[in-house]
């Protein structure tokens, strides 16, 4: 039982001290996880993490669920997830509770209108970031433009092009080992 | 019965949302569109608060959509929806962790899927950049089709500058995200960006 609250509050600190998920998020896991608690050495961290980014769902929430399984079972997994989300739930409902009473206020809605081209930039600079990981190779640059352009133009959920590009993958690599 | 909603679109999102918090980006604007729970605009204010505030960026976002559409119950009904795939994912995964990061099929299928979620992450901030840089008022990425706007020229000046800064700029290029947003909303209300 005490494990268990040690884990909720290890990662409600990781999430709750963390600006930005994602990398921003390592060097409190590796102080947190390893060094401070040892439920899983380095190189188990670098596992998860991995892991944690190319499986569906945001990565912080996947690696917390893999540390807590690895130290407490599933109890552990599903505890250190709600951890790590719980900052967020109090301190952004706090902010969404407050923020509606100055929406109206004209510096207000500057300030958003400046921060949105800033959103624009951010968006951009995780593409190309991402870009660099995903796409590969030709097959993967004709995904990459037929997602776009799908998406652009046509009004289908978004769902549908993960299902779609999933078996693409299985099938161009099937295709790749009969050509050779 | 709304509560119920809420849990079914952001389990979807948790499940078809891979390689980060922006991922979740596409499948919310998707749902503003479909369901006019909350405009284009609110969901880009909500991201640039996401990324300023502590914690996961598709977290906090899934914490305010859920709070904009339904209160504290939302917000609690839309997170728990995004993490209870991953939760039962990793949990299965961490069973079969060899097997599973050594499968052929699971990366060929990941070889496909990692350029279309850049792919969809990509569009949705077409339809930002719409919005940020023209006014042009479009619920979702389809909206462009039919949009009325002016192209705002200190945007994409800002847009430049912060372009260069976040990218070039060895001193600045490192520098937290919450450092651009704070920026750019000083630069929007000194330029009056929302023209009021």
């Amino acid at each position: 039982m005490k494990e268990l609250w040690n884990l909720f509050f290890a990662f409600a600190r990781i999430g709750g001290l963390t600006f930005g998920g994602g990398y921003a998020m390592l060097p409190m896991l590796q102080k947190e996880v390893v060094e401070k608690n040892g439920w899983a050495t380095e190189e188990e961290l670098m596992d998860y993490y991995a892991i944690g980014q190319c499986t569906p769902g945001v990565i912080a929430v996947n690696t917390a669920t893999f540390v807590g399984q690895k130290t407490r079972g599933i109890a552990g997994g599903i505890i250190a997830t709600l951890g790590v989300v719980f900052p967020s739930l109090v301190i952004i409902s706090i902010i969404a509770a407050f923020i509606g009473n100055f929406a109206h206020l004209p510096a207000v809605q500057n300030a958003f209108a400046g921060v949105r081209v800033c959103v624009c930039v951010l968006i951009f600079n995780a593409v190309t970031k991402l870009w660099k990981k995903s796409v590969a190779d030709k097959a993967g640059l004709v995904i990459f433009l037929a997602v776009f352009a799908g998406s652009v133009l046509l009004d289908l959920s978004p769902v549908l092009y993960v299902l779609l590009a999933g078996v693409a993958g299985v099938v161009i690599k099937q295709l790749e080992v009969r050509t050779k | 019965m709304m509560l119920l909603r809420l849990f079914y679109e952001f389990f979807k999102v948790g499940l078809f949302a891979i390689g980060g918090g922006m991922a979740t980006f596409p499948f919310l604007t998707d749902l503003a569109a479909k369901t006019g729970w909350y405009t284009q605009a609110q969901l880009v204010d909500m991201v640039a608060i996401a990324e300023s505030t502590p914690g996961p960026i598709g977290v906090n976002t899934a914490t305010y959509v859920g709070f904009t559409v339904a209160g504290i119950p939302g917000a609690l009904t839309a997170t728990i929806g995004l993490i209870t795939p991953s939760v039962i994912i990793i949990l299965i995964i961490a069973r079969v962790l060899a097997r599973f990061r050594d499968s052929k099929l699971v990366q060929n299928v990941f070889y496909g899927l990692r350029p279309a979620s850049t792919g969809l992450i990509a569009a949705a901030g077409f339809s930002v950049v719409l919005l940020a840089l023209t006014g042009a008022q479009v619920d979702s990425v389809r909206g462009l089709l039919h949009w009325q706007g002016s192209i705002h020229w200190p945007g994409i000046l800002l847009a430049a500058v912060l372009l260069v800064l976040t990218r070039k700029v060895k001193q600045t290029k490192n520098l937290h995200p919450v450092v651009f947003i704070a920026l750019s909303a000083v630069v929007g209300i000194v330029f009056r960006f929302a023209g009021v």
